[in-house]
Formats: C-alpha cells, structure tokens, sequence
C-alpha cells in the first residue's frame, strides 16, 4: 500500500470556474456551411492535399496523407466540395494553409466507416498503421501523433499506461461531460491501447473535483473485472501535464529533455482513447470532437460535438453568442490556451476548448518590477526560476538562458498566475525557447 | 470589419496579489507593534512614525519627479521602509532624525540601485546603519523609561490603571533595583556590561562585590522573560514587545507573505549559539530564552531580514541565509563592541545574497547529474 501523496512539487490553485459548463450534456452542433480543414493539425510534418478544388468529398474521405512517419493525414469532416485549399487563419500557429470545403448538408458518411468484426483480434500492427490512418493525434491540447507514442523503441518497454481524465485546465469540461457520457467507449479505447503496447499496468487519473466521473469508472471497472486503477488526484495545477502526472502516479520522474516511454510510462487524454476506440471497432478517422465553450464572455456555455474545421464563430452562435463585454477569445484554457485574432480560426484536433474573457478579466495589469518574492519558484513544477529566465531572456542572454533549462519549460502558466509584480514569464520563456532553439540549430549546421 | 480582439500570450488570468498588497499587508502586520510602541513610550513614538513616513515618502516623489520617472509612492514600499526604520531608533531622537534616516535609506538604499526589486540592501537597516555611524549618541541612549510618560498625563494614568494597562511606578513592573544606574537601558546593554565587568573583574578580590552585583544584574535579567515578552523594556520603538510583534508576524505567515525557513533558522541559530557560548559561567550555561526575546532580534528575523527583495528566492538559500543572520547576530552581541547585532548581521548577509541563490539553484526535474 501506497500513503504518498497522489501530488507533484509547485503547481497553483486558479479558479476553476467549471461550474459554468459542467452540467451541460454534449450537443451536437448543426453542421457549419463550410469547413476549413487545416493540414497542420499536429506535432510533426504537416499532411499533403490529395484533393483539388472542385473534388468532391463525403464524411470522413481522408483529403490530405500523412507525410512520414512523425506525421497523420487529415479528414473531410463533412460532406460536400472542395472550395479552395489556401492558408487561413489557424488557432495555433496564427495561419496555415487549410482544405475548405463547402458542405452540401446532407453529411453523407464515407463508405469505409462501419463497424469492424472482433476487433480486438487485428494485429497490433495493422491496429497501429489503423491508428495512423485515422488520423488520430493527442486530443489534450499538444496534438502529438499518437501511434508514434504507441510505437516505443524496443529498447523502452513501457509497462504503464496512464489515461488522463485531469483536465486541469479552469473552465475545460469537454473531457469530464466525455468521461461520463461515454464511459464504455473510453474504456474499449484503454483496453485497446494496453494491447498495443502489451503493458500491465494500467491507471485512470481523475481530478478529485469531478467525483461523479471517479465513482462511474471505479464501479465500470469493478464490474467488468479489468485490472484498472482508478485514481483520484488532488486538484492542482497542472496536475495534468504528463510528467507531473506521472510523478504523482508512479512517483517516476521523465528525466529532463526525456518522453514519458524513458521511464516506461505512456499518458493518453481519454478523448484520444475514445478515437483509438472509434478508429479501431469502427474505421472512423477523427473528424470531430468535444469542445467546451464557455467563459463570463459567453451566453450560453455549453459542451459541444463539433467537426473538425468548424469556425469559432459557428460555435459561438450557437452558444447564444458573445456578451457586449468579451474582449478576448482564447483556444483551450486560460492558463495555456492561445488568444485569437479572429473568429474565423477553426476548430482543430488539439481544441479542447473555446473561452471567452470580459474585459474586466482579460484587462492584466502593467508588469512591474520583480521583488524577488520567489512566487514563481516556489510555483514552478519543473523547478526552473521564472523569474531569472525572464530576465536574461529579455537580455537576450539565450545561451545563459539554455543552460538555466528554457527548453525545459513546459509553459504552464503558474508563475505568471502567481506573480504579484504581473510579470509575464511565460511571453518571455516562449520568445527564449524560439532563439535557443535557432542557436541550437545554427551550431548544428 | 471584425472586432479588435485582445491577443496575448498564456496565461490569460492571475491571482489577485500584487505589490502594494504585499506592501500594504506588511504595514497592516506592523500595527499591532506600532500600537504598542505609542502605549509604552507615548505619543512621541507615533511622531517618529510619522515623520519616517513622510521622510521616505518625500524623498522618493521628489527624486522621481527630477529624473522625470514614474512617481513609485503609491507602491507601499516607501511606507514599509518609512516604519521600518522608526521601528529601529529610540523614541527621544530629535524629530529630524527619522527624516534624515529615511531620506538616506531612499535617496541611497534604494533609488540608485534601480528602485523597488533592485536594491541589495535592506533600505531602512541603511538608513539606521547611517544614523547610528553619524550620531550615535542620540541612537545608544534610552532615555524613555518604558510607560514612564503616562505619568505625566493623570487623567489618561488614572484611565489606563482602571484598565490594569498601568501601575503608577512603572519602576515597580521593571525592576533592576539596586541598579539604578541601568534603568532605561536596553537589557542587551545591561547584559553587555555586566558581562564585561564580571570577564574583567573576576579574578580581582578586591571587586568581589561588584561582580558580586553584576551576577545579580544578569541573574535578574533572565527574571523579567515577561516585561522582555510584552515590551515592558527600554529599547528602540517597535522592537520591544515580542507579543505584538508575533501577533503580526502570524498574519504575515497566515497570508504567505513571509515564510518561517528565515525566521526560525535566524532565531534557532541565535538561541542554540547563545546558549553555548553567551554565558559567564563557561560553555552551555548562556540564556537562549533572553537572547531571542531581548534586542531587534524578533523584528529582525519576521520583519527584515524576509525582505523578499534582499533575501534569497530559494527555500534551502532561506536557510542559509538565516543561520549566517544569527551567527553574525551572536558575534557582535557576545564579541563585538555593540551591545545589539541584528541590523549589521542582517546587512551583512543581504550582500551575500547573490552568491546564495547562485549556489542553490533548484535541480530542474528529471534533471541528472552528469557523472
């Protein structure tokens, strides 16, 4: 028996503000007039059109093919015609060349799709290459391709599985609606994924500020048998971060610059076990997701099935529209989601959420000196300085800065939250991972 | 045309603290002390307050406003440094005194390092540093005897004594009889030169009596634990009562605005040292109880030396920087010329501050040591 603290070292306490979403079953959303399908939707190389303007296209036609190994093709989400493919705006990297298709209303499935007989028989490769195919990627914000984390090198067995249910995130619901209204398809996904990798150990991590969620799959899983554990995290930020969750779990620590396979352990969010699931029973590639739109700037917060490719702004209508005083619009949560230009940006693989901020919210002070009252420090869950990275960032001290462990940053916001002078370090450590980057890049060449 | 959208980078919110409520929280901590410095020394003691306010205030617009930069005042800084540094000076000091402290605590503590978050040193332990180095008889007399000045107002003496606040002969509640000469005098520099006469004269027979009544003095000292306790002692305005200056002390923790690993490792350090090495009678017969209740020692180590800006960020650099504060403190008290320590061993480690956090950098995780 265990008595450590299910807990990581740093980390903070926002606000949840869950509330506002939470109780709002997933609805289907009226299908959007047009899709704009980004071919970037993923870590890694970015897909490549196989379709031309005028194609026509049915739900879930794959319009773009992987490109390489570290890469996953992309899907039409409706049914209809191929409009244009030219760059338009995108939630992640500002803008970035996109299939748009018009779509003909009546959401005609492709042929491919249905279900697959004995599924759980297939072979683990064909599952992996299935996976691929589907285009899955990691539906908890990075969007890293999964079944390149269902691939370890031989020489990195993994023996744990760990399905994250955290969501962390204040204001996020998508992933709890999902845990409670598809709690079997979730855990068919987690059933599968322990095949693949052939691990032993498998682990369900849920936030303790989602009760319903933890008492469903512990009585899902007593009755049905599997050797799954259920885990009911402290609440803290970012206890849903890979390493951190792994820490609190295994008490095994990712070493720095290392993946999660280097201490044997693989994290999965439970919406991609829900699309390992759809992509292995049924051949249906990803082309939708839950999204939860919510925030004080929104009328109506709701947890939402949406198509990939439908716009912010198709959402946000049907959520009843904005306030008079939402000034900003966010992809993914407040402590790491990133802020939009436009309502026209898509809804991607790796958009858990859409949030909207009143002015009196999203209005942040002037950053102010540092007191050097060590919030940060003591905040960071990597144990990095905040605030001294900041600092010789903003010196353009990128060597110092590389050896002070910018890279290994994971951008999670707490020392900004945290801070009382209202420094903005993550601005600062992003603009200093860019460089360190670039520096390391040159010296290489 | 699309709305303006406000565009940042995450985190996109922050908790409610900033530096003027860490400042203002200070100020609201200190009150209880302030409070208590009035009752026991008089309205003189608000005076000083006051006109150390006023002095850092000024100084810092004034300066502000000729190098046409942003006026800071309204960060609570300057306030904080105001009543720090009257904290640390003796009620009958001139009135120009606390200005003069203050402006030299701003005008040469602070402002030419950077301003707020850059100055290496404690800005009020400067100024009180530079007051003590220029006038030191003002700054080593205490000529207030502690409720001494109740006396003189017998409607207020007769009020308070209803209230049991007050006793007609504040020298009944205090007594170091049969020492006159002391009375009024800070404990530490009873303690000093009792000590001193006993280390010189012991051996001498024909001064038996006075080491003789110097033992007494010291003996007796560790009998008022309770006047050192409450603030029944001369001493500087707000280092007196180590109640009051607990009181605050448990607000600044309760709101996370210090934390203990300064203060308990400063104070730990000071009672485990004197306690070996501060007693007359050869190693482990010192009074550890006398050592942190008397002196600065209590302001010192929950209110100057957790200065964030001149302390180390990191917790095992706490640490350090506690012990070396309560080393330096014992040194001086036991060895040195001054009868009190804090303000110097405080000052002292705020420069080696740097080199503290230098050398405990937190271990990244999953970070391994190159073998």
């Amino acid at each position: 028996m265990i008595f450590r603290k299910l807990t990581f070292k740093g980390g903070v306490h926002p606000p949840e503000y869950k509330e506002l979403a939470e109780k709002q079953s997933i609805e289907k959303v009226p299908l959007p007039s047009v899709v704009v399908i980004p071919l970037q939707q993923h870590l890694g190389a970015p897909a490549e059109a196989i379709v031309k303007v005028g194609d026509l296209v049915k739900t879930g036609d794959k319009i773009g093919a992987a490109r390489g190994f570290v890469s996953v093709p992309i899907h039409a989400s409706v049914s209809g015609k191929v409009i244009a493919i030219e760059r338009r705006p995108h939630p992640v990297s500002g803008e970035g060349l996109a299939v748009v298709i018009e779509s003909d209303g009546k959401d005609e499935q492709s042929s491919a799709i249905g279900p697959v007989a004995n599924y759980l028989a297939q072979a683990v490769d064909d599952m992996k290459k299935k996976i691929q195919d589907a285009g899955l990627a990691g539906m908890g914000g990075a969007a890293f391709p999964t079944h390149v984390k269902l691939s370890p090198p031989a020489n990195k067995p993994i023996d744990t599985f760990i399905l994250n249910g955290a969501e962390c995130e204040p204001f996020l619901t998508a992933d709890h609606r999902l845990m409670l209204e598809r709690p079997n398809e979730i855990l068919e996904g987690v059933r599968i994924i322990m095949k693949i990798l052939g691990c032993k150990n498998g682990f369900i991590a849920i936030e303790k500020n989602k009760p319903d969620a933890i008492a469903l799959f512990q009585k899902l899983v007593n009755d049905s048998g599997d050797q799954l554990k259920i885990i009911a995290l402290n609440v803290k930020y970012p206890q849903g971060a890979e390493k951190q969750l792994i820490k609190a779990i295994t008490n095994r620590k990712v070493p720095a610059g290392g993946l999660p396979m280097d201490v044997g352990c693989l994290v999965h969010n439970v919406g991609t076990a829900k699309a390992v699931y759809d992509a292995i029973a049924f051949n249906k590639p990803l082309y939708e997701r839950v999204v939860t739109v919510t925030g004080k700037g929104i009328q109506q917060p709701k947890n939402l099935l949406v198509r990939i490719g439908t716009p912010f702004q198709h959402l946000i209508d049907y959520c009843g529209g904005l306030t008079d005083n939402a000034v900003k619009i966010i992809n993914g949560g407040p402590m790491m989601g990133i802020a939009q230009y436009t309502l026209d940006v898509p809804v991607t693989k790796g958009t858990s959420g859409i949030l909207a901020l009143t002015a009196d919210e999203a209005q942040l002070p002037e950053p102010q000196p540092c007191i050097r009252c060590g919030r940060c420090v003591a905040a960071c869950p990597m144990n990095l300085m905040p605030n001294v990275l900041a600092r010789i960032v903003e010196f353009g001290r990128f060597e110092d800065a590389r050896n002070l462990g910018v890279l290994d940053c994971i951008e999670c916001g707490s020392c900004a939250f945290v801070c009382p002078s209202k420094i903005r370090h993550v601005h600062h450590i992003k603009f200093g991972k860019l460089e360190v980057t670039k520096l390391l890049k040159a010296k290489a060449a | 045309m699309d709305k303006k959208w406000f565009v940042t980078a995450s985190p996109h919110i922050a908790d409610q603290e900033s530096v003027p409520k860490i400042m203002y929280g200070v100020v609201i901590s200190l009150i209880p002390a302030i409070l208590g410095a009035v009752y026991f020394f008089g309205p003189r003691a608000a005076w000083v307050i006051f006109l150390a306010i006023v002095g850092a205030l000024a100084t810092e617009a004034i300066i502000e406003k000729l190098m046409k930069k942003p006026i800071t005042i309204r960060d609570g800084s300057a306030v904080v440094t105001g009543i720090l540094l009257a904290m640390n000076v003796p009620a009958e000091v001139p009135w120009w005194m606390p200005v003069i402290g203050s402006a030299f605590a701003i005008a040469i503590g602070k402002i030419p390092f950077g301003g707020l978050g850059y100055n290496p040193m404690n800005p009020a332990l400067l100024g009180r540093a530079f007051l003590l180095a220029s006038w030191p008889t003002h700054m080593t007399i205490f000529r207030t005897q502690p409720l001494k000045w109740i006396s003189s107002h017998p409607g207020l003496a007769e009020l308070l004594s209803k209230l049991s606040l007050y006793q007609p002969d504040p020298a009944a509640k205090f007594s170091l009889s049969g020492i006159d000469l002391f009375t009024g005098a800070t404990p530490l520099n009873v303690f000093k030169q009792q000590k001193d006469v006993i280390l010189r004269l012991a051996d001498d027979p024909s001064m038996t009596e006075k080491v003789n009544t110097a033992h007494e003095a010291i003996k007796q000292l560790s009998d008022s634990y309770g006047n050192l306790f409450w603030g029944n002692i001369g001493g500087c305005i707000g280092e007196t009562s180590v109640f009051l200056l607990l009181i605050g002390a448990v607000y600044l923790i309760y709101k996370r605005y210090i934390r203990l690993r300064i203060p308990l490792s400063y104070i730990g350090t000071v009672a485990v040292l004197s306690w070996i090495f501060g007693g007359v009678d050869g190693l482990f017969s010192g009074d550890p109880l006398f050592h942190i209740l008397a002196g600065g020692l209590m302001l010192g180590a929950f209110y100057m030396a957790t200065d964030m800006v001149t302390s180390p960020i990191t917790s095992t650099g706490g640490y350090i920087f506690g012990i070396g504060c309560g080393i330096i403190t014992v040194l001086i008290r036991l060895i040195g010329g001054y009868p009190e320590g804090v303000s110097y061993s405080i000052l002292l480690m705020n420069l080696t501050v740097p080199l503290i956090d230098r050398y405990t950098k937190p271990k990244t995780f999953g970070k391994v040591d190159k073998k």
